[in-house]
């Protein structure tokens, strides 16, 4: 069962790469996308305990053994896997599904390209990747699995080759990704050194029996585990697109919609997430290093959707968006409430998937527009789009009804609603010393979420048509098998919340006590319940205020967001270049390497290295044999008898005072 | 059986022979006759090691199938391999063949060409299976003969130049190491490798031509043995031959030179100068690991300037094979685990590049980055090839870069975690180099008149590539199965350290 969840995806990509010329491109994506519907399908058995697993790691064969160094290929299924599974498999079986629709007729290719066969190669080869990295059971697996969802992503972003800015976009993605690895890779380096194994269980047993020999500061202040939560940490900065290395999660919209939806929304950018909630009892260790994700985390929130503000591109304002829901998640890690960041995983994956799809309908209905100034009234057009990113809207902003834990004993509202509510009060309710900090943040972004959101909206759907008045004629709803992903999507993002919120976050019935191991001192899922009403209240307050702002902006009162972007024009640019990191990077990154690698090159290599040698060879020499053979032609055959002599004498006299001793 | 070495060894030259001697003429039938029989040839030798696997003891961590007789009353001819040897002499032999299927459409004297690299076959081999230091001198000496004609010979403009250069760095090297030979010999009475391995040369203080030296004798041996495989391997700051060769190098001279030439170096400091002078090289330790880190990090920026595809796969080279001393000179298991593993990765990827970039140049004659783009779209084969191979060079998980640049960084970490940490932003560095050429190459739209029809890989093409991308694959997800053929024989040589 679990081999087949696994490797069925890795099948399908076999088979769409290789063999689409034999059984046709059609029959081969189709395939991939049934087998792709089964896996889903078993996955939530396997998920809502249909089916009961076993909890140990199940051996498939060796990978690398090397002395003590042991690390083979194996599958297991906690409760933490069992959700990422549900997630990954549900929302790449749609997206597949979806992307046959969309891919139909792409305008970037000709007749007879297989593009598509490609497309979804690469698709079900993410999905393959992602499943082994929630399925590993050591870090060697985990990583293997991080950095083949890079390279797919990579891949996908590049998808359309032809194009100069999907082909920079790729790379920037691959690069800015590595970065993170590269301290991924440091903090493997450090946890195998410091216990000797790479499997998560005897990690997290031997930090449970030995506790005071890791605790010990080794570096300043910090103890070998914050050290190593700390490179933990930025590798998944890297992947999940935090503040600092979040360049390439816009850029990477260069992708098809489809990729945007499944990659860079809701599974690979959560793998972050995923890894510090792996290492929860780890983490639990690092204070210091868990108030740093705090304080990161609330950073890129806040960033991100003040950036969103004001984009113009669709899939630009949902892709900060992700990044900001993002940040979200690593204040509740960070915070030490991984249920929360799990829920929240969860419950945006289908609402940001949602999102994307839909914006995907729009685009593809559009003929490829993305700008939203050229959009407009077409809620008439696209009835059914409309009303499925209204509901996306909802969630994302928090639509729900505020203290109806008090009167129904749950909390009753669309699922962004109940996730990133519960996220704020756990981060109220944590010790942590950054608690304020992160407080204010998340209640100000989430005003921010719901002015951009619904900025998106109004622009998008209410109003005067601002485009090409011809596309607007022929714009039509997409087909059935594209509408079908986004009204499965839909029921996700309503009622998951509501559903699953007491099986996440219940301090009685602990679904994830097999994955997520809490220290002693952390309360939180039972502190959480316990914030003042204030706090209750405040980010559906902060919601109400962004729709109606959003409101007065846009549909009410629309020279207003001009006139505002006109009297603060240098807040307006500034958010408009995305903060500026591009040109700070460029400036203090990229072009400095481009220097240094210049200068290596023509000065250490050719001048200094070569030109000592080749002056010895070409002058110096030369210019002794024209001495002593007083021939004036010295070239090459002349110092390599020189040289010849040389040894010979010097040969000698070694042998002979070396036979003297 | 008893001379299953010799007969591996020999064989190529056998088959030179049967070249020179039978393969009359210079016409088109004639070079076709003298191509096949060479393939055959390296076809033999190849399914010859691999039944020498089969034969090999993966529980005995010495020396087996050893061979030895006297020659001429002092020449003492011992062949013999462990886990180490067989590894590369499988290295050697899997890929000589496609080096000749490579080079099928090779049109300038034909016979010698082919004779050159049988004759470079069979000294490899007995590079790596002579357990005699002169006979080990000889075929590694010798081995620059062939090396420097065919460079020399079929090499593009700056051929002259370059396989000058390529001649005088490695000469100079390999006298010092003759010169130590002698003193070895001279000291201990022995040429035999198997009894130098027990013998401890001299660490204390000495006089040498009556002045003090506070180091002994085995750091001067050390470091004559250094100078000629820190040239072979090659380490900075003596790398800059590798690069002049490369460009000059046919593709096949490429290949070999990269694949299996570099590797002497590594076999070298495996064999010699970590068992023989641990002393010294536990002295040398922190120099070599500066050399290379500063190759890693110092040859992969390089390699981002670079603007002919053969220098940047060169340069990268160099990088990679930073990884190898770094690897060994940790002496713990993972290091040296991966630094043979990754002699071999290296040889497979880097023979892939190459050949890969052989494939565009007798289409187009060019090297130079700048004048591809967009090749995709029309050798859609040719880019999953050449992807693959890309990502085995920046060390993906999954294909076999990744498995010896880890190891080889683990080792590194439990000596020098600062050292480590530096090696390992390689990781991000060879990113760039490498993807950029493949973009530059491969993505864009098909522009440039000149490359507009050209075609996809031919039969012979694929049936050259696709071995290296099966084999960097499959060692990615079971690297177990070549570590299980070195490990022990590493695992005795760190014993005999301490």
């Amino acid at each position: 069962m679990l081999e087949f969840i696994i490797l069925s995806p890795l099948f399908g990509a076999f088979v769409c790469g290789f063999f689409h010329k034999v059984f046709g491109e059609k029959q081969v994506i189709v395939f991939a996308t049934i087998v792709l519907l089964l896996s889903a399908l078993a996955s939530w058995l396997i998920f809502l305990g249909v089916f009961s697993l076993n909890n140990d790691s199940k051996i498939l064969f060796a990978w690398l053994r090397s002395g003590s160094f042991v690390a083979d290929w194996s599958i297991k299924l906690d409760s933490l896997g069992k959700t990422m599974l549900v997630v990954v498999t549900s929302v790449s079986s749609l997206v597949h599904l979806y992307s046959i629709g969309y891919m139909e007729n792409d305008h970037n290719w000709g007749k007879t390209d297989l593009y598509k066969a490609r497309f979804f190669s690469y698709l079900s080869l993410f999905t393959f990747a992602m499943l082994v990295l929630v399925s590993a059971d050591n870090i060697m697996q985990l990583f293997f699995g991080w950095e083949g969802v890079g390279l797919a992503s990579y891949l996908l972003i590049g998808f359309y080759y032809k194009k100069p800015s999907a082909n920079s976009a790729a790379i920037k993605a691959f690069i800015v990704n590595r970065v993170g690895d590269f301290f991924f890779l440091v903090g493997i380096f450090l946890i195998y050194v410091t216990f000797d194994t790479v499997y998560f269980s005897d990690i997290f047993l031997s930090l449970e029996t030995s506790n005071r020999t890791f605790d010990k500061p080794i570096f300043f202040e910090l103890s070998i585990v914050e050290i190593i939560c700390f490179f933990l940490f930025v590798g998944a900065m890297g992947k999940s697109a935090q503040i600092f290395l979040h360049t390439w999660l816009p850029d990477a919209m260069e992708g098809p919609t489809p990729v945007s939806a499944l990659i860079h929304a809701a599974t690979m950018v959560t793998a972050g997430v995923f890894l510090i909630c792996r290492f929860s009892p780890v983490f639990e260790m690092a204070p210091v290093t868990s108030s740093l994700v705090v304080i990161i985390g609330s950073s890129t929130a806040f960033f991100a959707a003040s950036v969103a503000l004001v984009q113009n591109d669709i899939k630009r304002i949902i892709a900060y968006s992700t990044c900001s829901q993002l940040g979200f998640m690593f204040v509740a890690a960070g915070s030490g409430f991984y249920h929360a960041a799990i829920f929240h995983l969860f419950t945006h994956a289908f609402f940001k998937a949602l999102l994307f799809l839909g914006a995907g309908s729009i685009i593809h209905s559009m003929h490829h527009e993305q700008d939203i100034r050229k959009f407009g009234g077409l809620r008439l057009k696209l009835p059914w789009t409309f009303v499925m990113m209204l509901i996306g809207t909802l969630a994302i902003t928090g639509a729900g009804i505020p203290l109806s834990y008090y009167i129904f004993g749950f909390n009753f509202g669309l699922s962004g609603f109940v996730s990133k509510d519960i996220i704020i009060e756990g981060v109220f309710a944590s010790t942590n010393d950054f608690t304020p900090f992160a407080f204010y943040m998340l209640i100000f972004s989430a005003f921010l979420t719901s002015f951009y959101s619904w900025r998106l909206v109004f622009l998008t759907f209410f109003g005067q048509f601002r485009g090409n008045k011809d596309v607007f004629l022929h714009c039509h709803e997409p087909s059935w098998n594209m509408l079908i992903p986004l009204i499965l999507l839909c029921l996700g993002s309503i009622f998951f919340g509501s559903l699953f919120e007491y099986s996440f976050t219940s301090e009685k019935y602990q679904i994830f006590a097999d994955a997520i191991l809490l220290s002693s001192k952390n309360t939180i899922l039972h502190d959480f319940h316990y914030v003042p009403l204030g706090v209750k209240l405040a980010p559906f307050g902060a919601m109400l205020l962004g729709v109606g702002l959003a409101f007065y902006f846009y549909l009410f009162n629309q020279k207003a967001p001009i006139l505002l972007a006109k009297e603060l024009n240098i807040l307006y640019q500034f958010l408009l270049n995305k903060w500026y990191f591009d040109e700070i990077y460029e400036a203090i990154i990229i072009k400095p390497i481009k220097f240094i690698s210049k200068t290596f090159w023509q000065l250490g290599d050719i001048f200094i290295i070569n030109g000592s040698i080749h002056g010895l060879a070409m002058v110096v020499i030369p210019k002794f044999v024209s001495l002593t053979s007083k021939a004036q032609s010295g070239f090459v055959y002349h110092y390599a008898l020189v040289m010849i002599i040389g040894f010979s004498l010097i040969l000698s006299a070694f042998v002979f005072y070396l036979i003297d001793y | 059986m008893t001379f299953i070495l010799s007969l591996i060894t020999f064989l190529p030259l056998l088959g030179a022979a049967i070249i020179s001697l039978f393969v009359q003429g210079s016409d088109l039938r004639a070079s076709e006759n003298a191509k096949r029989v060479s393939l055959v040839t390296s076809l033999f030798v190849f399914f010859l090691s691999i039944f020498l696997l089969s034969q090999f003891d993966y529980t005995n961590a010495g020396f087996q199938f050893v061979e030895e007789f006297l020659w001429l009353g002092f020449f003492n001819y011992k062949l013999g391999i462990d886990g180490i040897s067989i590894s590369l002499v499988l290295l050697t032999a899997s890929i000589m063949p496609i080096v000749f299927l490579s080079s099928w459409g090779i049109n300038k004297r034909v016979k010698e060409f082919l004779i050159a690299f049988l004759l470079l076959e069979t000294l490899m081999i007995g590079v790596f299976v002579s357990l005699d230091l002169f006979l080990f001198y000889v075929f590694f000496e010798a081995g620059l003969i062939p090396m420097f004609l065919i460079i020399g010979i079929w090499g593009g403009k700056d051929r002259v130049f370059a396989s000058f250069k390529f001649f005088l760095y490695t000469l100079l090297g390999s006298i010092l190491m003759l010169i130590a030979m002698i003193v070895m010999w001279d000291v201990s009475g022995t040429t035999d490798i198997t009894k130098l391995l027990n013998f401890k040369f001299d660490h204390k203080p000495m006089y040498f031509l009556g002045i003090f030296m506070p180091v002994g004798m085995q750091t001067f041996l050390w470091l004559a043995f250094f100078a000629s495989f820190a040239v072979k391997l090659p380490m900075f700051p003596l790398h800059t031959w590798l690069p002049d060769a490369h460009v000059q190098a046919p593709t096949a001279g490429s290949v070999v030179l990269a694949a299996i030439l570099l590797k002497m170096g590594g076999y070298g400091f495996l064999r010699f100068s970590l068992p023989m002078f641990y002393e010294a090289s536990l002295y040398f330790q922190n120099f070599v690991f500066l050399l290379s880190i500063i190759a890693i990090v110092y040859t992969s920026l390089i390699a981002l300037a670079q603007t002919d595809m053969k220098k940047l796969i060169a340069y990268s080279s160099v990088a990679h094979m930073g990884f190898v001393t770094v690897g060994v000179f940790s002496f713990n298991q993972q290091g040296l685990d991966g630094a043979v593993f990754q002699m071999l990765s290296h040889g497979f990827i880097s023979a892939g590049l190459f050949l890969v970039v052989g494939v565009i140049y007798e289409r187009t004659g060019s090297r130079d980055i700048s004048s591809f783009g967009g090749l995709t779209n029309n050798m859609p084969s040719y880019a999953f090839v050449f992807m693959i191979f890309t990502l085995g060079n920046i060390g993906l998980p999954g294909t076999s870069g990744f498995i010896g640049e880890f190891l080889t960084l683990i080792g590194l970490f439990n000596e020098n975690y600062i050292y480590a940490a530096i090696a390992a932003l390689g990781v991000i560095l060879s990113a760039c180099y490498a993807l950029f050429l493949y973009k530059r190459m491969m993505f864009g739209d098909l522009i440039k008149e000149s490359i507009k029809r050209i075609a996809d890989l031919s039969l012979r093409e694929k049936f050259c590539l696709y071995p290296f991308v099966i084999l960097i694959i499959f060692l990615g997800f079971y690297p177990v199965i070549v570590l299980d053929v070195f490990s022990p024989s590493l695992e005795l040589l760190i014993e005999g350290l301490e």
